[in-house]
């Protein structure tokens, strides 16, 4: 800890803070452009300058300098920082004319006002003319992909961008090109950005060079209410921001939460919102003579109910989908209890996770923010980068943490990470040898906090069982579970899938599982809860309750339209286990309800009443039942006890490779598939591909 | 300085020749394992050298896959350095220098010169011999006005003498580098003026100034001590 005076008041901050931050420490505001805390150093801006003593005699940058760096006084007196003297001041005042002098004073065409710190700044720190008179410098627009728009008039090369692209993203898409005056920013050629959280780059740019090109032109930032939230898109559960303007989605933005997602979210998660309006199940449909016909509330309820009637309990399932909220499930599971039947299933891509091993067989263990701490990592059946995007970042933060000398091997199908890893193989054959030996075995054995990762490319096939109880073998074999860490993780790709699964949401004593209800004579009557991928075979009489006409609404006989997760006010569980809840921005459009009410009122017709009528007393009973979902924000620890029953289980694996899970990043949802932003996305990728395998 | 960009005629690809690709694998050697992206800049101006004074789009990937960066990393570099060439130039590229010194001593003369011989700046003549380029101070302004054609400067250039350089390397005449007028190095153009006196540079103890002076000076303290 070192001692410094800033304006007046002394503070005890660690000696390897920068000045910026020590005066943040002391309460006092430093302007800055390209100092950003989750991205390196540049210094380039200037606008932080403060005036100190015991540094140079001039104006110094404080993001740049340490605390440490500082000669302290002839008597030993702390250093002084000063950032309101007339030196800073004046500092300040001709950092912000040069700044202006090649900007364009174009913000009430500028997607940024109201939010820029441009904007801002000049009104605070700048003065009120300009003492330059010849011509502003033009730079030409670059393209870099379909979701950020650029408009470089307005770029103050603060380099926020190149940075978080090489440093966060792992794809260094961004440079910049020229120097001094005719420095600019720009791709190889004016090729997309190949970052699945590219959108970030928008939100970092302090002024409007970088805009959000779904959103141009749509809304100012002053119009628009702000609703705190949670993704949906993975199983992250990323903190987001939505804002609305009436009944509409305009933007979601991302929420600060270090243990989640830090400050980033993934494009799918950022862009899909355009996939809200379109698509949308907004009344209940029966169908009748094979064509789906529009109806009333009381007549779908009427046909659902005369076919529940007609069937033996025992002929009724449910398969809950990958966005549905926790209130969601447990009232399905209730109303499917309440009707005599156990076939419920939240695993509608048959992933082999059993709830009655305890919570540490299914959850992500070592938390999120965990993996800053390990130092071998395995991954199994997993791509990261597009199965979690944000949770990907954190594996390269921690790469990049160590220098690149953290240990990451991967067995499954090969992919680009954004950092380097050891391929070990293709499936469970590999995963047995290492639970034997095989070095990679020795450098997880050698290593302080092993990971190992899970994926879902690893569970969702014949012999997922063994596979887990063969990576469950793996990770007690090499000490990842010990006493204060569990470095056993299953990384999930639903966003409801461990909530669900909280709250039992699998198969009971004689119930089918989400195969067996999909297959031909499995059920006659199927619930789904949002399930879209998954086809049930022809036979099923299928209600179909979800939000957009996907998969599920066309193989669906009654089509119950609910509420998309903007929408509604839910709870969700993410891959750690961390409760989360999100709130309702929007409402549902036209006859379309919340899917919980919708539950309620169905269990009333079906005569098997839901005993809740507000969604306070829905989560009431569901707390009631389940005490650690009551506990928002927090984690609840799950006992590795678990894991040893799980490794004993053991059975045969098979031959196969493990398949990756996500063919197509961008359409991986309905509401994504009904985006045409995502779709574009898709479509960009796919033809980059292409190109790539022409080569 | 104005805004570069890369060629709008490009080659279809560039590699780079067996004996460059030696000298290739020497430069990546000075570096510790994992710094060879240090060698970017050297290799840069290998790749100019080999396609001919310039750098096209295909040699900046191909250096850039050399080096394991990402491409645009050394577009950043080969935009950053104006000495990297970014459009074709001429056999004989002549670099005019611009500057204070230059321009005072008749550089906007050469100018005319280039403009009439060559053409506009920073286009090839049309039998691919000479291109021109205005660029900053070379620093041999002491024989201002000079031109750097290729690798070697050419200085006390005056229209007349700068007309027919060109015209010799037009033509692959042999030209004279360095001074056009005669004198050695940048020495007085008129004749030597001070410390004439040939005694000065004979040896022995007769050899009047400096050893005479010695004990004068001895008085002063040398600040370094």
């Amino acid at each position: 800890m070192a001692k410094i005076v800033v304006d007046g008041t002394e503070v005890d901050v660690p000696a390897e803070y920068t000045l910026l931050q020590a005066c943040e420490a002391a309460g006092v505001e430093i302007p800055r452009f390209c100092f950003h805390e989750r991205l390196s150093i540049a210094g380039n801006c200037r606008m932080c300058l403060v005036e100190v003593k015991g540094g140079p005699p001039k104006p110094t940058a404080s993001c740049a300098m340490a605390v440490k760096d500082l000669r302290p006084g002839p008597n030993g007196e702390p250093p002084v920082v000063l950032t309101k003297s007339p030196m800073v001041k004046k500092a300040r005042e001709g950092v912000m004319e040069f700044l202006l002098i090649n900007h364009p004073l174009d913000c009430p065409i500028c997607d940024q006002g109201g939010e820029c710190d441009l904007q801002d700044q000049a009104m605070a720190y700048g003065v009120d003319t300009s003492r330059f008179a010849e011509n502003k410098r033009a730079v030409e627009d670059k393209y870099i992909g379909p979701l950020v728009r650029t408009s470089m008039n307005r770029c103050i090369h603060c380099t926020r961008c190149v940075r978080f692209t090489t440093e966060v993203a792992g794809a260094s898409d961004l440079g910049a090109i020229g120097r001094g005056e005719d420095m600019e920013i720009t791709t190889y050629l004016e090729h997309a950005m190949r970052s699945e959280m590219q959108g970030n780059v928008a939100d970092l740019c302090p002024v409007g060079a970088l805009t959000h090109k779904p959103y141009a032109f749509h809304a100012r930032p002053w119009e628009l209410n702000k609703t705190e939230s949670i993704d949906v898109m993975d199983a992250v559960g990323s903190n987001i921001r939505i804002d609305t303007r009436g009944r509409e989605v305009m933007r979601i933005l991302p929420r600060t939460n270090d243990a989640v997602n830090e400050e980033w979210i993934s494009d799918k998660t950022r862009y899909v919102w355009d996939g809200l309006k379109t698509q949308r199940l907004d009344r209940p449909y029966v169908r009748k003579g094979g064509r789906l016909v529009p109806a009333t509330w009381p007549e779908a309820f009427d046909a659902v109910a005369a076919k529940v009637k007609a069937t033996p309990a025992k002929r009724i399932g449910a398969i809950v989908g990958d966005l549905a909220s926790v209130e969601e499930a447990f009232a399905l599971k209730q109303l499917l209890t309440k009707l005599g039947s156990a076939s419920i299933d939240c695993r509608q891509d048959g992933a082999a996770l059993d709830p009655s091993l305890g919570r540490a067989s299914y959850l992500f263990n070592a938390g999120i923010a965990g993996i800053e701490e390990a130092d071998a990592i395995l991954l199994v059946g997993t791509d990261p980068r597009h199965e979690a995007s944000v949770l990907n970042a954190r594996i390269r933060k921690r790469w990049r943490a160590t220098g690149g000398k953290l240990k990451i091997a991967l067995v499954g199908a090969q992919a680009d990470l954004t950092y380097p890893y050891e391929y070990l193989g293709a499936g469970p054959e590999t995963l047995a040898d290492l639970a034997g030996s095989g070095t990679f075995a020795d450098v997880l054995k050698g290593a302080e906090k092993p990971l190992v990762i899970v994926g879902q490319g690893a569970l969702a096939r014949a012999d997922g069982a063994a596979v887990l109880s063969l990576a469950a073998r793996l990770a007690l074999s090499v000490g990842a579970v010990k006493d204060g860490w569990n470095g056993f993780g299953v990384l999930h790709t639903a966003a409801s899938r461990v909530g669900a699964l909280d709250v039992g949401c699998v198969p009971g004593e004689g119930g089918l599982d989400a195969a067996a209800l999909a297959a031909p004579g499995g059920a006659d009557v199927v619930f789904l809860l949002g399930a879209d991928e998954i086809d049930v075979a022809p036979g099923a009489f299928v209600v179909y309750l979800g939000t957009h006409g996907d998969r599920g609404a066309h193989r669906a006989d009654v089509i119950l339209p609910g509420a998309a997760y903007s929408e509604k006010s839910g709870l969700y569980v993410n891959t750690e286990g961390r409760v989360q809840f999100a709130n309702r921005a929007a409402f549902p459009p036209g006859d379309a309800r919340e899917d919980w009410a919708i539950l309620r009122a169905l269990s009333e017709v079906l005569g098997q009443k839901l005993p809740y009528d507000q969604l306070s007393a829905l989560r009431a009973a569901l707390v009631a039942a389940h005490p650690h979902i009551g506990r928002i924000g927090a984690i609840e620890a799950a006992d590795p006890a678990g894991l040893t029953a799980l490794a004993q289980r053991g059975g045969n694996t098979d031959k196969g490779g493990f398949a990756p899970v996500i063919t197509d990043f961008y359409l991986t949802n309905p509401i994504a598939r009904a985006s045409a932003v995502m779709a574009e996305c898709s479509a960009l990728r796919l033809g980059g591909v292409a190109a790539v395998a022409a080569e | 300085m104005s805004v570069r960009r890369l060629a709008a005629v490009q080659p279809e690809s560039f590699a780079f020749t067996a004996e460059n690709e030696a000298w290739i694998v020497q430069q990546i050697a000075k570096y510790p394992e994992g710094r060879q992206a240090s060698a970017v800049v050297p290799l840069l101006w290998k790749a100019q050298e080999q396609a001919g004074g310039w750098l096209p789009e295909p040699a900046i990937r191909a250096v850039a896959d050399r080096l394991s960066m990402e491409s645009i990393r050394v577009l950043e570099i080969a935009t950053f350095y104006t000495m990297f060439n970014l459009e074709p130039v001429g056999r004989h590229f002549v670099q005019l220098c611009g500057t204070t010194h230059c321009m005072m001593r008749g550089s906007e003369e050469l100018k005319d010169v280039c403009r009439s011989k060559i053409g506009p700046e920073r286009h090839v003549s049309a039998d691919g011999a000479l291109s021109w380029l205005e660029v900053e101070c070379l620093g041999a302004c002491a024989n201002a006005p000079m031109a750097q054609i290729n690798y070697d400067y050419y200085e006390d250039l005056t229209p007349d003498n700068f007309a027919k350089l060109l015209d010799d390397l037009r033509a692959d005449r042999p030209v004279k580098t360095g001074s056009q007028v005669g004198r050695q190095g940048s020495s007085p153009e008129l004749g030597l003026t001070s410390l004439t006196d040939p005694s000065l540079y004979t040896r022995g103890p007769s050899a009047g100034g400096a050893t005479a002076e010695a004990p004068a000076a001895a008085g002063v303290r040398d600040p370094e001590e």
